[in-house]
């Protein structure tokens, strides 16, 4: 290859123009760098899109998610990955969905086991303490995130415990557990590959099932350059991955204890299921000797019969796999090994008395809802600034602290997918709608939206006006100017462009068609 | 009152008022598929996992001998295979960090899922399944279910303490979705059909 061909190639592959323009001001910005011998001998670098952080966090204030997701859409490189690798995993979850024809049918039985289980927790809950605590399983309950915490620190500490090695948990993100224990002095190791980037990047899982589905390689690289010594210019997936693989495994097999989550527990049997596909829940619960599984009261589910039904819709409405590459199931501790279960309230409890949202509970955490979502697509996980993000963020977020994320809500077209792909036909899309009509009579409404909302119901509270206003819809999108359309009070303007409305109205073609109405 | 109690008597005043009956969940097994062997080892190769069978004429366990030869650590759970590091040789889970290839015998197997199930009796011990580098699993072809119902119905979710569905090797996507196999776990997990 000449190197007069080189040079066009490269800037080919550049995938953002601001980058390619950037480039040629130093490498070729005159013109005639191009046939320069020295000026092409180097190789040309286009210095990666740096990532666009999450939501700025102000205390208690509400999150602004519109403006992290501003950022994140800003940065080109980062959203159309993201969007693409969403929403690829949803076009898998829909070719999974078409091969199974009772798919309905278990979306039906996963509703009403859900419902079953949670309007008789207490019973499923008692059953499964004694059914566990027979098998050798200590059992532990924790009202809060604090308790979990201290009782976890507390099993540690009597083990005389150095080193923790887990498997990823929304739970214990929703504890701060990490945090906590990096305050008493433990380490804790994430050993999913996803939570481990962000664990190194200090910065929260964006995803419920994949955590650094934000990231592009070049982030990762530039992580694992700073904390685990590989080559900050190569972003070679297999490479990073093997050098994480090599990285956590002295730290696995030095641990004193290991911990997971659970996706289901079962009270029949008093036992608990964890799905991994890297195999490193297994890993954290039979290397070191005492396994300590974190889990939330909702996770109960009564029969084995019931957990067929779980387990064949967990991962193809996740993934579009047929199932994880690891389903386990943990029903007493190994020869020679401790196992305890911490049972964790936090706020579960209260949710079941809300009477529109309690259906919440019933969420597998499969993350669905997130991958069909445009706007969870276009923004990025953190720009949600929770520990949950995405349409199921919007309908359990603000049961955690209804003022900071009041705003939440909004950040929805409300289009009603979420409802569609869920696996437990949770209706998502109403209870986001539920939790605006709670939002603004708590007057927790974001301003913008409060102006936008007031003209708005000015004009739909009067039948001529609105229809005056339709009428004129389209010839005023036409005629005004760009920045009447794609200001701030119009939120449908911001990254996107508003579309045609139709030349004619349906009431004025019904006057025309079917006489006076 | 302990956090139990307090955690129960809100559950208790919070419940839903609401007649919700537990569904019996059929078995789903109408359009079974005729062979199990030929959808187990489908469904295992489309997750990643390697199946071998021996060629006409060959021993079951032929493939397994040939796959053995001049590799360093061999640990084996089945008593049809020998290895070089016996497994009551192992006193600790840690001792098993040097093992190339693990052999062991699958309880049964699900022809949905392409999954193999693996107890505790099968490993031995449990985490032979996830340090070795590779996994060689001996399946009798008559331990097939047809699919995740059936696979429920069995003994071993109710007996033992482990019992883990292995479906191909340990996975990632997390990095821009690029598919790596031997994430943490075992690099490879081969099926090899031998009748018990």
């Amino acid at each position: 290859m000449s190197d007069t061909q080189k040079q066009p190639d490269a800037a080919d592959r550049m995938p953002h123009s601001k980058l390619a323009a950037r480039s040629n001001e130093s490498a070729a910005g005159n013109g005639r760098g191009l046939d320069h011998a020295e000026g092409t001998s180097h190789p040309i670098r286009v210095a990666p899109e740096p990532q666009p952080r999450g939501a700025k966090v102000h205390g208690k204030r509400p999150i602004d998610q519109t403006e992290a997701a501003g950022r994140f859409i800003d940065a080109i490189q980062h959203e159309t990955t993201h969007d693409a690798r969403l929403w690829d995993l949803r076009s898998k979850r829909d070719r999974q969905m078409h091969i199974i024809p009772e798919w309905e049918q278990l979306r039906e039985l996963a509703s009403a086991i859900k419902e079953h289980t949670l309007t008789h927790l207490d019973t499923y809950l008692d059953q499964f303490e004694q059914t566990a605590r027979a098998n050798g399983i200590h059992v532990h309950w924790a009202k809060d995130a604090e308790e979990h915490n201290k009782i976890v620190h507390g099993i540690l500490r009597d083990h005389g415990t150095k080193s923790l090695i887990k498997s990823k948990s929304m739970l214990t993100e929703e504890c701060g557990f990490r945090q906590y224990m990096a305050s008493v002095g433990i380490e804790v190791i994430e050993t999913d590959l996803g939570e481990r980037i962000q664990q190194l990047d200090d910065e929260d899982p964006s995803h419920i099932v994949v955590p650094a589905v934000h990231k592009l390689r070049t982030d990762v690289a530039e992580v694992f350059s700073r904390t685990i010594g590989t080559d900050p210019e190569n972003s070679d997936v297999h490479y990073l991955a093997e050098a994480q693989r090599e990285a956590t495994r002295p730290l696995i097999l030095n641990a004193d204890a290991g911990m997971t989550g659970a996706n289901f527990v079962v009270a029949e049997t008093g036992s608990f299921v964890v799905c991994t596909n890297e195999g490193n829940a297994d890993l954290s619960a039979n290397v070191p000797p005492l396994h300590i599984a974190s889990i939330g009261i909702e996770k109960l589910i009564p029969r084995l019969e019931d957990l067929a039904v779980f387990i064949r819709l967990l991962s193809r409405s996740a993934l579009g796999s047929p199932i994880t590459q690891y389903t386990s199931h943990f029903r007493g501790p190994r020869q020679g090994g401790e196992m305890h279960v911490v049972l964790v309230d936090n706020g579960r409890s209260a949710r079941l008395n809300l009477n529109e949202f309690w259906t919440s509970l019933k969420c597998i955490r499969c993350g669905a809802c997130m991958n069909t979502c445009p706007v969870y697509r276009r923004s990025g996980g953190l720009s949600y600034g929770a520990t949950y993000s995405g349409p199921i963020g919007l309908i359990i977020d603000p049961t955690f602290n209804r003022h900071k994320y009041s705003a939440l809500p909004f950040s929805s077209t409300l289009n009603g997918s979420c409802t569609n792909v869920c696996p437990v036909k949770i209706n998502i899309h109403e209870q986001i709608a539920a939790w605006r009509k709670v939002m603004s009579e708590n007057h927790e409404m974001p301003l913008m939206k409060k102006a936008a909302m007031k003209a708005a119901g000015a004009i739909l509270a009067h039948p001529r006006l609105y229809r005056a206003a339709i009428t004129t819809a389209d010839a005023a999108l036409n005629a005004l100017p760009r920045f009447m359309i794609y200001n701030r009070l119009n939120a449908w303007g911001k990254q996107r462009e508003v579309p045609h409305a139709p030349r004619q109205t349906f009431h004025s073609w019904y006057k025309q068609n079917r006489g006076t109405p | 009152m302990s956090s139990r109690d307090d955690i129960l008597a809100t559950i208790r005043a919070n419940l839903p008022q609401l007649d919700r009956p537990l569904p019996q969940v059929p078995m789903f097994d109408d359009k079974a598929p005729v062979s199990l062997l030929t959808s187990f080892r489908e469904a295992l190769l489309s997750m990643g996992g390697d199946f071998i069978d021996p060629a006409p004429g060959q021993e079951p366990l032929a493939p397994v001998r040939e796959r053995l030869v001049g590799v360093k650590v061999v640990c084996s759970a089945t008593p049809e295979i020998q290895g070089n590091r016996p497994l009551s040789d192992v006193k600790v889970p840690q001792d098993l960090a040097d093992v190339d290839i693990g052999v062991v015998r699958a309880a049964f197997a699900v022809a949905e899922t392409g999954s193999v199930c693996l107890t505790e009796g099968n490993f031995g011990i449990n985490a032979l399944g996830y340090l070795a580098q590779h996994l060689i699993v001996l399946l009798d072809p008559a331990d097939i279910v047809a699919n995740l119902h059936h696979a429920y119905r069995r003994p071993e979710f109710r007996q033992g303490h482990y019992a883990s569905f292995h479906t191909g090797p340990s996975a990632t996507a997390d990095i821009e979705g690029v598919l790596i196999r031997g994430a943490q776990g075992v690099r490879s997990l081969t099926v090899v059909p031998v009748p018990r």
